[in-house]
């Protein structure tokens, strides 16, 4: 974030500009952005020191696309994801110390070490995982919204997935069904523009905004590093589908500020260094928001930087609390490959003692 | 009891497990208006209304994942693939999603989750819809696998895998569905997943087989009796849980063993259970187990080829006199 000169600023209003948006929330949304922002710089740090291992795939860019769709859903509500799904698992409720105790593959990971950066979940909240092939969340989604319909429920799921999942059979077929059942769900393409390092223009000769509507299902595109308008769309397609509108299909341009994982750097072979910095400069959803709220008159200066010391401390806390973590139990291992035991018959082939 | 037809049984088990537990539903191309592919659903769209029965797009990938996901989130689905060859398109959602997401979230979701349709060949329907399909859903961990043989098999195992909480790959068989058989009436009446069975008694030889191929087996059973040699005919039922210890009774009863599949020989199920007699009964085995396959090809169309391609009851009586040194 660059500095800003304070400015004179107009009084202070209860809702923001002409989002609907109320002023708390729109603090709120800060608050999480930056959040976001430094544990995945946390995440970062780790991963280059070698406390985390795999594939980790960072968020940094995209926190607006997390805080504006997630903070507008109920604990009962179901959020589902892609492997880059660190801030959504925050976002809907996952301890930030969960999440990064199992990046670094310790017992008191969100999934007991055993799923990692990808693969983050959090039943009690409905977080519904992190996953790691491109648009197969995409029919999970759908059997959430199936059951809630089934048991005559109102609550609503929001299914993230990067835009190259959008040319997967799975989000075809889903959206289909979604259509054909009136399935409570909206599928949320964060469109960064590339899919790992291909473009999407080079895989796809239609627009985003163009992928649902054969189905039937009715496609919004939102500037996602615009928080403010993210949220207030969110809100009112959430109002619309839990009163029993169907389906959504939310296009959300956004942009990674990072490699796709941390093996690709920032930029080179398929965007240029001048690409990324333009977009940091221009169209960073904190930034964005920054410059609302000082308009606004509601966050000025310093409480912007007791906020993003605040963010700071969670990462760092979060990062410690992994750090003292233990390691798996090697007990764990055979631990929960099968919900049911049966009493007869064997289920383990590798010869191996269990004890 | 009551007589009743394979398809039959396997209506009656969807049934009475449907009016035991609101959360079973059953959903799959052609399981509502048309009463099922091969009719196993028969009337239950009368009963139970489209909120529970329901017919699916073509979208094997989709509705099998839809599957899983209302799974996760708490209900029983019957998830009815028209045949397991159309299955393929799903494997993603069955290997990736419903046999890891227990593990990967380290216990927090369940996936009760049955998978059920013909596996193997029928009658001249050629390479893409004659295969069987069994080792692809064995070979992972997560995955429970029946294959019943027989109508009140097909009835007791059906029940106890919707009641069961892993996801089940339970595999019929389309020749199977006009069998007719003995079944227990009761809607209590549950076959416990890895209980084999033995189908008949001998002391000279075991054949070790599942599914639809313990026919062939007996058929083959048959024709040794009039040559003076009994053959042990162990139905294994379900292939995961597997029942080792009635594997090891009927090796060191007969000490001579054949396997008889219906799917390939390469990594097939057989590959599985010679190497595991040979790691525990090794001092038991009075010679090399012979396996039964279909022949090492595509099924071709033509009959002559096709039952050439098919295990055989006389292939499996030469197995055995193999195994006998006869």
């Amino acid at each position: 974030m660059a500095e800003t000169k304070a400015k004179k600023r107009p009084p202070k209003k209860d809702v923001l500009g002409d989002y609907g948006v109320s002023v708390d929330m729109g603090l709120e949304l800060m608050r999480q952005m930056l959040l976001y922002r430094r544990f995945e710089e946390k995440a970062e740090e780790g991963y280059a020191i070698g406390k985390i291992g795999g594939f980790c795939h960072l968020h940094i860019g995209q926190e607006g696309a997390a805080a504006g769709s997630i903070k507008a859903l109920r604990v009962d509500d179901y959020v589902i994801s892609s492997y880059r799904s660190h801030t959504q698992a925050i976002a809907k409720g996952v301890q930030p110390t969960a999440v990064m105790a199992e990046l670094y593959g310790r017992a008191d990971g969100a999934s007991g070490g055993k799923g990692g950066s990808m693969h983050i979940f959090g039943a009690d909240v409905n977080f519904m995982g992190g996953h790691g092939i491109v648009g197969a969340q995409v029919p999970l989604a759908t059997g959430y919204g199936w059951k809630i319909k089934y048991r005559g429920e109102d609550s609503v799921v929001v299914c993230f997935m990067g835009d190259a999942a959008v040319n997967q059979g799975a989000f075809h077929e889903s959206l289909n069904m979604a259509a054909v059942w009136d399935l409570p769900v909206i599928y949320v393409v964060e469109h960064n523009e590339y899919g790992m390092g291909t473009a999407f223009n080079r895989v796809s000769t239609t627009g985003m905004e163009e992928k649902s509507g054969p189905h039937g299902v009715t496609g919004v595109s939102v500037d996602g590093q615009d928080v403010l308008a993210t949220f207030a769309l969110f809100k009112k397609l959430v109002a619309d589908v839990r009163a029993g509108s169907g389906s959504y299909f939310v296009n959300l341009e956004t942009y990674r500020f990072r490699g796709h994982s941390m093996s690709d750097p920032v930029s080179g072979t398929y965007r240029s260094t001048e690409e990324v910095e333009h977009h940091k400069k221009e169209k960073d959803p904190i930034s964005v928001l920054r410059e609302r709220l000082f308009d606004a008159g509601v966050l000025d200066q310093e409480r912007l930087e007791e906020m993003d010391a605040e963010a700071r401390q969670i990462a760092a806390d979060a990062a410690d609390f992994a750090e003292a973590s233990p390691v798996p139990d090697p007990d764990r291992l055979y631990a929960n490959v099968w919900a049911e035991v049966n009493p007869n018959g064997r289920l383990f082939f590798d010869g191996r003692s269990r004890d | 009891m009551a007589v009743m037809t394979y398809r039959d049984a396997l209506n009656a088990a969807l049934r009475e497990e449907m009016i035991l537990d609101p959360d079973v539903f059953l959903m799959g191309e052609e399981v509502a208006e048309y009463d099922g592919a091969y009719k196993v659903s028969k009337g239950l769209l009368d009963e139970f209304g489209e909120r529970r029965v329901v017919d699916s797009p073509i979208s094997e990938l989709g509705f099998a994942g839809l599957g899983v996901g209302a799974a996760m989130a708490g209900l029983r689905p019957v998830i009815e693939f028209m045949t397991f060859n159309f299955a393929f398109l799903a494997l993603d959602q069955v290997i990736n999603n419903a046999t890891k997401l227990h593990y990967m979230s380290d216990g927090q979701f369940k996936v009760p989750i049955v998978f059920r349709g013909p596996t193997g060949a029928a009658l001249q329907l050629s390479a893409q819809h004659s295969q069987a399909c069994e080792t692809y859903y064995t070979h992972a961990p997560g995955c429970k696998v029946v294959t019943p043989g027989t109508p009140a098999d097909a009835k007791g195992l059906l029940k106890a895998a919707i009641r069961d909480d892993d996801p089940v790959a339970f595999m019929e068989g389309e020749t199977l569905y006009s069998l007719k058989g003995e079944v227990p009436d009761d809607d209590d009446f549950i076959i416990p997943l890895g209980v084999a069975d033995l189908k008949r008694e001998g002391s000279d030889v075991s054949i070790i087989t599942h599914g639809k191929m313990i026919h062939v087996a007996l058929q083959a059973a048959g024709k040794l009796e009039k040559d003076g040699i009994e053959a042990d005919v162990l139905d294994l039922r379900t292939i995961r849980p597997l029942d080792m210890d009635a594997i090891l009774e009927t090796v060191a009863k007969t000490n001579r063993v054949v396997y008889l599949e219906e799917g390939w020989p390469f990594a097939g199920t057989g590959a599985q259970i010679v190497s595991m007699i040979q790691e525990e009964a090794f001092d038991h085995l009075d010679a090399p187990i012979r396996r039964v396959t279909q022949a090492d090809i595509p099924m071709p169309y033509a009959k002559n080829l096709e039952n050439l391609a098919k295990p055989s009851a006389n292939r499996v009586v030469e197995a055995c006199n193999q195994v006998l040194y006869r």
